[in-house]
Order: C-alpha cells, then structure tokens, then sequence
C-alpha cells in the first residue's frame, strides 16, 4: 500500500467519522440551533468525502451551495422563528416516530447491503467541469431548465405570500 | 529562475534527497503554510497601522505618533494589549458556541489563501477549481458571525449578525457571477479546458500574459461589479451596516473582548488583504507588471499591487458614508445582479462567436462593447435623471461685518 492511499484512507476515515457523529448531533442536540451547526459540519465534511472521490468541482458547489447558502438560510429561518431556543420538547409522537424510523432505516440498510456496488480504480484528478458541463448542457439540458423554472415559482410564490397586501397601488 | 520563491524553495527541498517523496512534499507543504500564516499576522500589523495612518491623512491629523517612530510600534503595543486583556463570556451566553465563533471566521479565510498565486510557481496549491473554491470556503465565513451574534445573547449582537448574513446572502449572487466571464475567457487558453482547468488561479494570469494586458480592459463590467460585491463581503464601509455604531454599538462582536474579539478583527482584515491579493490576480494580471516580474520577485509585485488596492480601500472608507439597509439591497438586486448577467451574456456572445481564439479583433469587439455597456450603466444609474434646476440662493450674512476689518488684521 503507497504513502497516498493510506493519507487517502486516513482522510476517508476521518470525514466519515465527522460527517456519522455531526449527523448524530443533528438528531440528538435539543437546542435547534445547534443542530443546525451540526448540520453544516456534515455538509462541511461530505464536500470532503466527495474530494476523496475526486469530484472537486461538485465538493466546492457542495461548499458553496449547501455551507454557504442552504445552511445560513437555515440559521437565519430558526432566528426568525418565535421561541427557537428551546428546541424540541418531547411529543406524543415518540412511539410512533421510532417505528418509522426503524422501518426507514431497515430498508436503506437492506439497500446498502444488497446492492453489489461498482468499484473503479481510483483515477488522478483532471479538470471534472468540463463533463460536468457537457452533461448538463447537452444531454440533459431539458431537466435542468426545467428545474430552474420550478426554482423560479417557487421564488415568486414566496415573494407573493410574504408580501403584506396593501390598498396603496 | 531564481527570483521566484517557489522555484527557490522548491530546488532546495528537492536537495534532501534522503527523503522519501512524501516527507519532501509534507515539508513543502509546512513551509507553504507557515509562509501564509506568516503574510497573514504580519500583513495584519502592517495594514492596521497603514489604514490608521492613511485615514489620519484624509482627515487632516497625524494619526499614530506616540509609540516609536511615528507610531510604528503602535499595533505590536496593541496586540499585546489585546492579548493580555481579561476574556469575558457572558453570563448567559452559549458558552460553547461562543468561543467556536471566532475560529469559524478566521479558518475559511485562512483556507481561501491555499489557492492565491504569489508567482508562476508560488502557490500552496493549484487545485482544478481554484478560483470556485476560493469563493466557495471564504463565503462560509459567515456562519462564524451568525454564531457569534446568536450566541451572545444580545439584541445587538444578534441584529447585526443578521443584518451582516442578509447583505452577504445577497451579495455572493453577483460575486460569483462576476466571475464568470474571466472563466469563460480562461476557457479560450490552448489546452482548455482539458489539460488546463479554466478555474485554475494560475490560469487566469497566465491568460493575462497571452493577453499581454491585465483583465480589467475587456472586462471591466466584471471588475465593476466583484469590486463593489467583495466590498460587501467584506463589510467595509460603505457597507458596514452590521457593525453601524451609532444603532448597533459594535454589532455581532459587541460582548467579545480580548483574545476572541482579536481573532475577528484578525479575520476582517485577513479577509480584506485575500481580496486585495484576489482582484490582483484576477483583473490586474497577478505578478505581471509590464515585465518588471523579471526583475523583482514576483511574490512583491503581488503584494505590492495587493497593498496598493487595499490603500483604494481604505480610501473608499474615508470618503464614502454608510448606506441604509434597503438601500443596500436594492442596490444589489437591482443593480450589480443585471450588470453580472449583462457581462456574462457579453462574454459568452463573444466566446461562442470566436471559440477557440485569443486574437485581437474578438478581444478588442469585447472591450469596446463592454466598456460602452459600463458607461451606459453608469449613466443610466447616475446621470440619467431629469435634471433638476438649481435655484442660487445668494448667501446671506446672518451676523453683520465687523465693521471694515478683515481677519488676521488687527
């Protein structure tokens, strides 16, 4: 084993323990803000995995996107929300939750288990934006003007029901 | 070539050849680091006392002249009172996330300076998507201020904080956009965009060699618009509305003191010299200077023309007020994000005419449609309003003359 798949595998290790114990902290913190903190750790941490993976262009959109925008957005509708400190009181609900929960996770762990995952040699990394590009924009360009126009409704729904309504032209 | 501090270091690491490769590139790596850490604490004394002393000029006193000669010892005396004042955590405060805060600031920035080229070879790492994951990791800076305001439990802080978030929220729209048409215009590099990755910093000054002009004469739309949004970003007056004293006392920082507060303002500034080195490299051509990089070592011109913009900054905050926060908003939506979009739309036109070619006419087309479009754009945002009339009230003496004397003769 070389000097550069054991820093690999190390790095690996390392942002996986991170991206598991800051989704933990995600469910177990009772302050909703922490959680929130939590969350952007995991987002921080999966950028990395996706590095290990060599795919840099979607680890800094992952940054970019989801620690710089998602996550402040987030932070900033949990400030506006009335009484946020004091989180998620326990419910009537616990029971009920958990058997969902369990039942989602046996399935995702059934998935994991069963599906015979695909292994490539691991590849020096070259420029990905280009294909990532040529991907988008050709081959797949319908999906993604479609999903900018719903982005664009739903932009202006918002904008609609935040607006307060006044007589006033 | 000697005068370059990468190749220089590099030649005398590759000397140890008793070392196995991968303690040979973990040292290149140290040296990197401690060399940025080292730029960073020093260019933060430096432009502390250059900014005191430049805003003392504007306003016609003589600044810093107490400690040592005129004052140079001035932030080495501050740091070390800084550093040896009480470190205060309210009450009340989320302790945890209090003291998290300030690292949360200082360590995207501090990341962002992995990618900045000193030089052709003078760069901690030249990573395929350079210039995206500078902007990427220093625009996760805010969550440091958002958990500083929230965790100190004080409306001021927190009003700043969230007025810090919403203005920088905003403004990294037209920042990245701006961006865009350097890209686009990387992507004409022979070898792009497969061997050379168009985001690469490196690649950007080296198009400006090929160019033999800096990037700012066919896009100036660009550079107009990331000026003004890394200005934000940055939240140097005039759009300094989170830490607007006179309704907010210090903003998201209020309750930090000592140690803490220090590390902060070491991230502002940090942050202000990382864009100074950044606008160099992407709009006035790096460590090129009409070929004086082959005299100087190309790691000063950087710095120089770093220190240089961050001088226009300082001007800027002499000379203009604060903007109000609608103001602020409206100005970003309404006017920098059209602007973005009009220089992307310019340069793509251009790329997808003559792809593939670097010549004069599609570079010398793109300089004057963009330039015809800032001065339109100016225009209309500025001059472009009926005129009003100006009503000369002639001035009125409300305390008569002193009889016939003049001032000064008595």
């Amino acid at each position: 084993m070389e000097v550069g798949d054991v820093a690999l595998t190390i790095a690996f290790v390392v942002l996986a323990v991170v991206a598991v114990a800051g989704a933990g902290g995600v469910l177990v913190a009772r302050n909703i803000f922490h959680s929130a903190l939590f969350l952007v750790l995991v987002f921080v941490a999966v950028a990395g995995l996706y590095i290990t993976l060599s795919a840099d262009f979607i680890a800094a959109i992952q940054v970019l996107v989801y620690a710089g925008a998602v996550a402040v957005l987030l932070l900033f509708a949990i400030m506006l929300t009335h009484d946020s400190v004091q989180g998620n009181p326990w419910g009537r609900f616990a029971g009920p939750a958990f058997f969902v929960a369990a039942l989602v996770a046996t399935v995702v762990i059934l998935v994991v288990v069963q599906t015979v995952w695909p292994a490539v040699p691991a590849v020096p990394s070259e420029p990905t934006s280009t294909r990532i590009a040529n991907a988008l924009f050709n081959h797949w360009v319908l999906p993604f003007e479609v999903a900018s126009v719903v982005l664009l409704a739903a932009l202006v729904g918002a904008i609609v029901l935040a607006r307060e309504e006044t007589d006033v032209p | 070539m000697w005068l370059e501090l990468g190749n220089l270091i590099g030649s005398l690491i590759n000397q140890l050849t008793f070392l196995p490769d991968w303690v040979r590139f973990l040292i290149s790596g140290l040296i990197g680091i401690v060399g940025i850490l080292l730029l960073v604490v020093v260019g933060q004394l430096i432009t502390l006392y250059w900014e005191r002393k430049l805003i003392a000029q504007f306003q016609v006193r003589t600044g810093l002249m107490r400690v040592g000669w005129h004052g140079t010892l001035q932030p080495i005396a501050d740091a070390l009172k800084v550093l040896l004042k009480e470190d205060i955590v309210p009450n009340r405060a989320d302790k945890v996330v209090f003291s998290l805060a300030p690292v949360a600031a200082l360590v995207p920035i501090l990341l962002s300076f992995a990618v900045y080229p000193f030089g052709p070879s003078t760069i901690l790492r030249d990573l395929n998507i350079g210039i995206l994951y500078a902007l990427a990791i220093a625009s996760t800076s805010v969550i440091g201020v958002f958990m500083a305001g929230w965790s100190s439990n004080n409306k001021f802080a927190l009003i700043g904080a969230m007025r810090t978030v919403a203005q920088m929220v905003g403004y990294e729209v037209p920042l990245v956009l701006s961006v865009v048409g350097v890209i686009l215009l990387t992507g004409l590099l022979p070898g792009a965009p497969v061997q050379v990755s168009p985001l690469s910093t490196i690649a950007i000054v080296n198009l400006q060699a090929q160019l033999h002009a800096p990037l700012f004469v066919v896009q100036p739309l660009g550079l107009l618009v990331y000026f003004i949004a890394q200005l934000a970003e940055l939240n140097r007056t005039p759009f300094d509305i989170m830490e607007a004293e006179n309704e907010l006392t210090a903003g998201y920082h209020t309750e930090y003191s000592g140690f803490r507060f220090a590390i902060f303002y070491l991230a502002e500034y940090t942050a202000a010299l990382g864009f100074c080195i950044l606008l160099s490299t992407l709009f006035f051509g790096g460590w090129l200077l009409f070929g004086l990089e082959n005299f100087v070592p190309p790691v000063l011109v950087v710095l120089g023309k770093a220190f240089f913009f961050f001088s226009v900054l300082v001007w800027i905050r002499a000379t203009l007020p604060r903007l109000r926060i609608d103001q602020l908003m409206g100005f970003c939506w309404k006017f920098l994000v059209p602007l973005a979009l009009a220089n992307v739309i310019i340069t793509g036109l251009v790329v997808a005419i003559w792809p593939n070619d670097l010549a004069v006419i599609p570079m010398v087309a793109l300089a004057v449609v963009e330039w015809a479009a800032l001065f339109a754009a100016l225009w209309l945002a500025g001059g472009a309003r009926p005129r009003q009339k100006v009503v000369r009230v002639p001035p009125r003496r409300l305390v008569s003359p002193l009889g016939d004397m003049r001032p000064g003769e008595i």
